[in-house]
């Protein structure tokens, strides 16, 4: 994969820090912003929009992520990876249940480079399945509420299916709306009525 | 035989339960030895927990209840086989705002919308009953009010006050009471004052953990038991404050832990100190049963939160906490149970006598700051 991307590292060590920087680098073109501490994790997240945030699985400042995942919705919630380097259990554990953490022992670029990539097609994976599931989620809402308004039109003014919803579509052409919008209102409308 | 169990707590007054049945031989007399395991942060401790890295913790209430209705982090479904505590909250407002009337939260909430100016507010963790407790103060108190909910861990509250992150804060003792000390905060209310009632932290597992596990889960929630029977004895207390205060767990000053478990406020560096009634419940009228209204105000608010449908959430959040497993677990002890294991939140004015299953027992006064009363049962389809 070789788009480049934005990352965060949260790490107050700096030795360390460098080196994690160094090994991004080498592993491709990316822009990588370093925090010492947590503090301003919140604000620079919402200035940078990372497409990962790497940061360490002990950190305290981990709940913040878990906020800025609520607050940007899911499709576009930055991948939080973790560089351990106390807790190897916890790390493998996390792994092996298939969340979005990683070991990156060491740093050598050519463990971040399989790494990132795995992080980002899990991301792109995730953001697809979530648009289309949404947008399936969508097409059938419209249909049962045109479904619904057809059904109205028809009982009040006794006339078949067709001309129901040709009814519909001309109001619709009319109004320069969309055909679900003019049926929701006229669901709406049926509530009130009822 | 002895068998250890490694446990998770996060490095606050609220985790004495687990602390205490380690260090003053509660599990030992249940044949248990508790690894306790510290987290540096809830979503630390959820991942423990998720990987079975821990089999049980000390973890917010919220957290299993949101975890069900699929909000937030975590792969695993949680479930509260009790109650570790009941309030403790504190929220506070930095030097830099004009002194707000204490202990009063209407009044409060009406001097906070009169400031006029967007306040950022930190909490422990988007899931808490810190968030739950301020949501809804706001809602009927302040509902004009500007305010922003920021995610800070506790440990860096005072600092963050300082830095000028945050304008106030909502978090556990002793973190509010270090507000003061460190960064000159003045304390508005106590958690106690919004609902007195109000479950903290809870005994989290997986779900399913403790059905296939009973002997050990049994063992570790009569050891909590016990533990949390030892504390409410006031003799106790200084005790309880030194060994909290060690290094290698709440690693603050003994002094600021006595003050929370004896129920004291320094509402700012200058004083007054005042003594709060139900500041922080651990064992008192039956402060450790799981209630599963308890579970189901939290679902409603969340359902309320996120534009969740209503009832199924309520039912989904009540299902979080094992009352079932507790009483279970809890009946070789002999000790009176409530019959039922509903309660209408926010009913009692005062202390009550109730017949329990071995006998009279008491539910402690619960209420709401604004005399609501949360009755999960009209909701509840019967079964």
């Amino acid at each position: 994969m070789s788009e480049s991307l934005t990352i965060i590292v949260v790490e107050p060590d700096r030795a360390r820090a460098l080196e994690i920087v160094d090994a991004l680098r080498e592993a491709g073109n990316h822009r990588v912003h370093v925090l010492g501490d947590g503090a301003s994790l919140a604000r620079r997240v919402t200035e940078l929009r990372p497409d990962l945030v790497l940061i360490d699985i002990t950190s305290p400042s981990r709940d913040m992520l878990e906020e800025l995942a609520l607050a940007s919705g899911p499709t576009e919630r930055p991948v939080a990876m973790f560089v351990d380097r106390t807790d190897a259990g916890l790390t493998r554990a996390a792994i092996e249940a298939g969340v979005s953490a990683y070991v990156v022992n060491g740093l050598a670029a050519d463990r971040i480079r399989p790494v990132l990539d795995a992080a980002i097609a899990r991301f792109h994976l995730f953001s697809r399945m979530r648009s289309e599931l949404a947008a399936t989620r969508a097409a059938l809402e419209e249909r049962k509420v045109i479904d619904r308004a057809k059904g109205f039109i028809m009982r009040a003014k006794g006339i078949g299916e067709e001309e129901a919803y040709a009814l519909m579509r001309r109001a619709a052409m009319d109004q320069g709306k969309r055909l679900p919008e003019v049926a929701q209102a006229i669901v709406m409308a049926a509530e009130v009525l009822k | 035989m002895t068998r250890a169990l490694p446990v998770g707590y996060i490095p606050l007054v609220d985790a004495a339960p687990l602390i205490v049945a380690a260090e003053f031989g509660f599990a030992e007399e249940e044949g248990l030895v508790l690894e306790l395991r510290r987290a540096a942060s809830w979503s630390m401790l959820r991942d423990m927990l998720d990987f079975g890295q821990v089999a049980a913790a000390q973890m917010l209430s919220v957290v299993p209840v949101a975890r069900a209705l699929s909000l937030g982090g975590g792969a695993q479904p949680l479930e509260a086989l009790m109650v570790m505590a009941l309030n403790g909250q504190i929220f506070g407002l930095g030097p830099h705002l004009p002194a707000l009337p204490f202990g009063d939260p209407l009044a409060a909430g009406q001097a906070l919308a009169a400031l006029n100016r967007p306040l950022r507010i930190g909490v422990p963790f988007p899931f808490s009953m810190q968030a739950e407790l301020l949501a809804y103060w706001l809602e009927r108190a302040a509902p004009r009010a500007e305010v922003q909910i920021r995610t800070v861990p506790p440990p860096r509250m005072a600092e963050a006050l300082r830095a000028g992150e945050v304008d106030g804060f909502c978090v556990g003792e002793p973190w509010g009471s270090q507000a003061v000390e460190q960064a000159g905060a003045r304390l508005v209310w106590p958690g106690s004052a919004i609902w007195c009632q109000a479950p903290e932290k809870v005994l989290a597992t997986r779900a399913g953990w403790a059905e296939a596990e009973p002997e050990r889960a049994g063992r570790l929630i009569r050891a909590l038991w016990r533990a949390t029977r030892w504390m409410a004895d006031p003799a106790n207390r200084v005790t309880l404050s030194a060994v909290l205060a060690r290094r290698d767990h709440l690693d603050v000053g003994a002094e600021l832990i006595d003050r929370a478990l004896s129920h004291r406020l320094l509402i700012a560096p200058t004083g007054p100190e005042i003594v709060v009634p139900q500041f922080q419940t651990f064992h008192h009228g039956l402060a450790n049963f799981p209630w599963r209204s308890q579970a189901g105000w939290i679902g409603a608010r969340l359902a309320g939160r996120f534009g969740l449908p209503l009832p199924a959430a309520l039912e989904t959040a009540r299902a979080t906490f094992r009352s079932d497993l507790y009483r279970s677990h809890i009946a070789p002890l002999g000790v009176s149970l409530p019959r039922a294991s509903d309660k209408a939140e926010g009913a009692l004015t005062r202390d009550e006598s109730l017949p329990g299953t071995h006998g009279p027992l008491t539910l402690a006064r619960n209420q709401f700051f604004d005399g609501r009363i949360f009755d999960p049962a009209p909701a509840i389809s019967p079964k």
